[in-house]
């Protein structure tokens, strides 16, 4: 059994992966909470696909992936309530537009890629047993800037994401707190695409949060639990991929969901897990 | 801190504002002292809750001067608390009744820093001032509307700014809460707080206030209730919307049912 265990860490690629995938599960967990909380589903999904275009131009140019994919997040973050006023639509109208066409600018370019695109394509659905050391420092690093910041902005954030008004009138600078959380969404992301690529990760956002909602009414709990549940995911994906051989970062993903509706079914079954909302 | 008191807490000049081009409140001057209960009435669309919105900083003005102690009020936000109408307050959202108070204090706390010993303590005061000692942990969305309105309430204590604006704090809400919430206010404007409450319950203006303002998207009046509650300058402020009934010698202000559908009715 213990075999079974520690077979897969043998593995040089798998301890890598094991390191990358838990940083990236925590940060997706403490940024996944106001993600749930604030209906930020939709544009985190954008921002993911507005990441690849940024991939495949750095890849095309040869300059740093992260680099690329963080430059075009970023802009589509701070791009969206630009478009929405502009063009006087709905923000939901404004993210869909800018969601299709960077992702389908990005599928664009890498058809002009004559040969060899595979590279591009596990940006695509993800490659966490193919992180190296470098990419361990650089996940490393971009999750700790956004552990920190949300550390050091936590009571405003929260006030912001509870009572965005109140928190006006008490002087708070709301416009700036919220370009600063979708920047944070932003940067996650980036981390997070080389795990589940970058068509999965607004799973890695919602999925564990919103298993940690379903047991506790209490902000800190439900980060807390989150990243909790979305380390197990990784763990537990990472074991399912090595023994079934199957894709890891979709096997993350469902390993994710599973834990989703099994939290979902024990809530009504045990009334010790009483709805607490 | 200035060592003189001040001789007015809020000033409001020649305020003009609005959400477009045409401006929803104009001509909008008046001055209160510190430690004077205020109230402002007027019909739906006359500009109450706009005029709380500018001197708050949540709407631009069109022209004119709000300052707060003779400077200008919005850069002393934190100095002024806000209970909103009773809309939406985001019921789901996991914090507790304690938590949404302590946002009160977060001015106060700075920045990057973590609630005190002090904070905790200045939260169970102003727990206990609205009677919800015992739901300090309750989940917010659990209470009932007159619970949920003392404890905003609540946070406002906690963030003891020196001029309180409330936009109908009793519409609503039961009559034991509404006598609670009155009691708590007349104490704060007793230790020399400002307190202005936009108001529908014309009754009540006359019996608790010691000023009332009358807009009607322009001020209409402003002064004692007894030298503003005359027949002619409230059906400036209430237009047509308005019935006054004579009972012996008492005057019962009667304003139609438009004046008192409000948005969630």
């Amino acid at each position: 059994m213990l075999d079974f265990l520690t077979a897969p860490f043998g593995y040089g690629f798998m301890e890598r992966a094991l390191l990358g995938g838990v940083l990236v599960a925590i940060a997706c967990a403490v940024i996944g909470t106001y993600v749930v909380l604030r209906g930020l589903a939709f544009i985190g999904d954008a921002l993911s696909h507005a990441a690849f275009p940024g991939v495949v131009i750095a890849y095309m140019l040869k300059a740093n992936i992260y680099l690329g994919a963080a430059i075009f997040t970023v802009a589509t973050a701070l791009g969206i309530g630009f478009v929405s006023r502009r063009a006087r639509t709905s923000y939901d109208t404004a993210i869909g537009i800018l969601f299709a066409g960077a992702f389908a600018l990005g599928i664009l370019l890498m058809s002009t890629i004559q040969g060899y695109t595979a590279d591009l394509f596990s940006f695509l659905f993800g490659n966490i047993l193919g992180i190296t050391n470098a990419d361990v420092l650089v996940i490393g690093s971009l999750a700790a800037l956004v552990i920190i910041a949300v550390a050091f902005c936590y009571k405003e954030l929260l006030l912001m994401s509870f009572d965005p008004v109140v928190a006006e009138a008490m002087g708070y600078p709301v416009q700036s707190l919220n370009y600063l959380l979708l920047t944070l969404v932003a940067l996650t992301i980036v981390v997070s695409i080389q795990a589940v690529g970058v068509v999965l990760v607004v799973a890695l956002l919602v999925t564990p949060s919103a298993t940690a909602y379903l047991l506790t009414a209490r902000f800190f709990r439900m980060m807390a639990f989150g990243a909790l549940f979305s380390v197990a995911a990784i763990v537990a994906g990472l074991y399912v991929s090595f023994y079934l051989n199957v894709a890891s970062g979709a096997a993350i993903v469902l390993v994710s969901t599973c834990g989703f509706f099994t939290t979902l079914g024990l809530r009504r079954l045990f009334g010790v897990l009483a709805p607490v909302h | 801190m200035k060592g003189a008191p001040w001789h007015y807490c809020l000033e409001v000049r020649n305020l003009a504002a609005g959400y477009g081009e045409r401006p929803a409140i104009e001509d909008v001057s008046f001055a209160v002292r510190p430690g004077q209960m205020v109230g402002v009435i007027g019909p739906n669309g006359a500009g109450k809750t706009t005029l709380f919105k500018v001197i708050l900083g949540l709407l631009p003005r069109l022209s004119g001067e709000i300052l707060l102690h003779d400077a200008d009020a919005l850069g002393q936000r934190a100095m002024m608390g806000y209970l909103p109408q009773l809309d939406a307050i985001q019921r789901n959202f996991p914090v507790s009744v304690s938590d949404v108070v302590m946002m009160g204090r977060y001015p106060q706390i700075g920045w990057v820093k973590r609630p005190k010993g002090s904070d905790l303590a200045a939260v169970r005061q102003a727990l206990d001032r609205v009677t919800l000692l015992d739901h300090a942990d309750t989940q917010i969305g659990r209470l009932s509307g007159g619970q949920t309105q003392r404890a905003l309430l609540a946070r406002v204590l906690a963030q003891d700014p020196h001029l309180l604006l409330l936009d109908e704090p009793v519409s609503g809400v039961d009559p034991a809460t509404q006598h609670a919430i009155f009691s708590v206010l007349e104490e704060l404007r007793d230790n020399g707080k400002t307190v202005i409450v936009a108001t529908h319950d014309l009754n009540c203006v006359v019996e608790r206030f010691d000023l009332v303002l009358c807009l009607n998207r322009r001020l209409v009046a402003w002064g004692p209730p007894a030298e503003v509650f005359r027949d002619d300058l409230l059906e400036q402020t209430y237009g047509s919307h308005l019935m006054i009934i004579r009972v012996g010698d008492r005057r019962i202000v009667v304003a139609d049912e438009h004046v008192h559908r409000r948005n969630n009715d």
